[in-house]
């Protein structure tokens, strides 16, 4: 059990003390656990976003009375395998007009700053691969990056669906960025750290999502909006904007953007589940098999809502965020902070 | 800060144009402050053809009108020619056509309903009418071989009886729907962002609607009371115990209530025709060779659309001289310029949506 809990703990630490063996100076030693934590975090990543992509289309398949994909491999397992190398041989078409190094590089710029946030995830016990001290501080500003490639996606594609796509991307990432990290903020002002592994360290009485459900509500919302799912995928809004920002991508490209999307979304769902739903804490079974349940369903949840909800019009977005969501997780942070100082210091008199 | 409108190309390839109608929008930002619709990317030239056909010829190419209610298509058809020829036809016949009928209204404003809230983001929300309709396709291809273009009635009747697997097929949908209807009711009518999305989105004036033609459902949901099933009726609806819902403010909200309204009413009128279903022949005795007397008829009947409306003219060969469909698909678009001023492009699509046309109607 012992064992099984630390595996990869164990992993890493015989990968350090060979490469050390080896004879190899500190400083090689540690670029190359480096390369090994990068190579961990893509595979992760990669494995996530095409299990996820199946996950979903079976999941929705559920919902709407029909089998999903099914064919290929036990009960369609392999049909992402499939599509991603039909996708990989199909030919990349950039539309005249558009501007070529931007409308190539969003697709991968795309991935940057999810691999940066999964850095400092913690996957289980002792297994992040940087414990930052200011972990949920650099999650925030690497997630914020995200705005970027997609704008450039939107902007490159010299296309006018796609204009309007990016402009209601940057306009919707921007206003649920504040939501967003205000809804953190209740659970840093009561545990006092910013970093994750001592979050999940101060949720093993009670998970913050008791102590902060509203919090935990605004966080599902923004979580949503950034990751440009329904009720929120405006910027991609099928029905309106044809395919939005992706609407001049094709093949790699536009699986790319679909890939990094699942990745997203299970960064964020990570999120939420270190956060308020206490991380890799959990009875008998290894810490990282917990964690990866809790992400699991709490992925399954966003999945649920995008197939349930009709899409929100650009204007009633923009009056959520700002006249509803930013006030109540203001007010959030503030009764959280009142909360914290009585409990802390007693009434005063 | 100086800004600049744009035109931009919604259609005739979109998909909420539901097939190829294009309406080039001129845009303040999110903003329409212009539009013009372009219609006809799917004319066959129907009128024309039907000069060269007879007139049973002439029954199919009415099921490729509105193609989501073939039959509905059909029976105004031919009932304009019985009109013309004075045939009358056996009760049995009237019967089965007025169950079909509202079959198909049943069968379309499942598409409508389910396609409308697809279109304003909820893809879940088309699968299940899509399997209420499908009972219904179902059935009909029990009965005609051919799930959307049936070509079932015939001048004086119907093509041949009910098929033996069709009353099942019916039992089992009357024991079915109405737990679907209550299930839809329940997922979709307080739905904060449907709601969001639809009330006071592309209002239309009882007066507006009136003045620019509108029938069917978009009429009615703008609070005119008008069904020409009930005010002029036609085949056997008199017989029938059913109302007509009208909605308040004409929004899209109340284009998705009266469809709704008007299934479960269509269920009632099916229930009772199948209760008093008489036994005897579907087919009166009409001559081999069908030619009309000299002279010209209009007649109406309620769609699910709208009125269509079926203007013959005979010169007394097996060939018509003229027909005319008025098709109400085509005179409710012609709204669209004026209403969609001032909406955002959600709101165009919506608008698109909640009219329910079918581009096959409207090009003709």
């Amino acid at each position: 059990m012992e064992f099984l809990n630390n595996i990869f703990v164990y992993i890493a630490q015989w990968i350090r003390e060979t490469l050390a063996a080896l004879g190899f100076t500190p400083v090689w030693v540690e670029m190359g656990m480096g390369t090994v934590y990068l190579v961990s975090i893509l595979g992760v990543c990669t494995l996530a976003a095409l299990f996820y992509v199946l996950w979903e289309r079976k999941l929705a398949g559920y919902i709407q009375y029909r089998p999903g994909p099914n064919r290929l491999g036990p009960n369609g397992w392999f049909q992402t395998v499939a599509d991603a190398i039909k996708l990989l041989t199909k030919e990349d078409v950039v539309p005249c007009g558009a501007d070529k190094p931007v409308h190539l590089l969003a697709p991968v710029f795309i991935f940057v700053p999810t691999v940066l946030a999964l850095a400092v995830v913690p996957f289980g016990k002792g297994m992040a691969a940087i414990d930052l001290d200011l972990g949920i501080f650099y999650l925030i500003a690497v997630t914020s990056l995200s705005t970027i490639p997609i704008f450039m996606g939107g902007w490159g594609s010299n296309n006018k669906y796609s204009l309007l796509g990016a402009m209601r991307a940057v306009a919707q990432m921007i206003s649920y960025e504040i939501p967003l990290v205000f809804s953190l903020l209740g659970v840093v002002l009561i545990t006092g750290t910013l970093q994750l592994q001592g979050i999940v360290a101060a949720q093993s009485n009670i998970w913050f999502v008791f102590l902060q459900p509203v919090a935990f509500l605004i966080f599902i919302i923004a979580a949503t909006a950034e990751t440009n799912r329904a009720p929120f995928d405006l910027p991609e809004g099928e029905s309106e904007l044809t395919a939005g920002i992706y609407t001049e991508y094709s093949g790699m490209k536009w699986a790319l953007f679909f890939l990094a999307e699942y990745c997203n979304l299970f960064i964020v769902s990570a999120i939420g589940v270190t956060v308020f739903l206490g991380g890799w804490q959990g009875p008998l079974l290894p810490s990282w098999v917990w964690f990866l349940i809790k992400t699991h369903l709490l992925f399954s949840f966003f999945i649920w809502i995008r197939w349930t909800f009709p899409r929100i019009r650009v204007d009633q977005l923009m009056n959520f965020g700002w006249k509803f969501l930013v006030p109540l997780s203001l007010a959030n942070v503030f009764i959280t902070g009142i909360g914290v100082y009585i409990y802390y210091n007693g009434l005063g008199w | 800060m100086k800004t600049q409108t744009y035109t931009l190309n919604l259609g005739p390839q979109h998909p909420s144009t539901h097939g190829v109608l294009r309406v080039v929008l001129e845009l303040d930002g999110e903003t329409c402050v212009g539009s013009k619709t372009h219609v006809g990317y799917l004319h066959r030239g129907i009128e024309k053809i039907l000069e060269d056909r007879t007139y049973p010829q002439v029954i199919p190419y009415t099921d490729r009108l509105d193609y989501l209610a073939g039959i509905n298509n059909n029976l105004a058809y031919v009932q304009t020619i019985e009109k013309l020829m004075n045939i009358e036809i056996p009760e049995r016949a009237e019967y089965i056509r007025v169950m079909l009928s509202e079959l198909m209204r049943i069968a379309s404003h499942m598409v409508g309903i389910g396609i409308y809230i697809m279109d304003l983001g909820a893809i879940s929300a088309v699968f299940y009418p899509f399997i209420e309709r499908e009972k219904i396709l179902d059935m009909m291809s029990h009965l005609s071989g051919s799930r959307m273009t049936f070509n079932y009635l015939r001048i004086g009747g119907i093509a041949h009886d009910l098929h033996p697997d069709f009353k099942p097929a019916l039992d089992q949908f009357i024991t079915e729907f109405p737990r679907f209807i209550e299930d839809y009711h329940r997922l979709i009518d307080e739905n904060e962002i449907f709601i969001a999305r639809t009330k006071k989105t592309g209002a239309i004036t009882a007066e507006k609607a009136m003045s620019y033609g509108l029938t069917g459902p978009n009429l009615r949901a703008s609070g005119v009371n008008h069904d020409i099933r009930k005010t002029n009726p036609y085949s056997i609806y008199d017989r029938f115990d059913f109302e007509v819902p009208v909605g308040e403010n004409g929004d899209c909200y109340d284009r998705y209530v009266v469809r709704m309204k008007e299934v479960e009413e269509s269920f009632k009128i099916i229930q009772q025709a199948y209760k008093e279903l008489p036994n005897g022949p579907v087919m009166a005795k009409v001559p081999k060779l069908i030619k009309p007397p000299v002279g010209d008829v209009y007649h109406q009947a309620e769609n699910p659309k709208g009125v269509l409306g079926c203007y013959v003219v005979s010169d007394g060969t097996p060939k018509p001289s003229r027909v005319h469909f008025r098709r109400p698909s085509f005179n409710n678009i012609s709204i669209f310029d004026e209403i969609f001023i001032g909406h955002k492009i959600a709101d165009v699509v919506a608008i698109l949506a909640s009219f329910d046309f079918v581009l096959g109607e409207v090009d003709a």
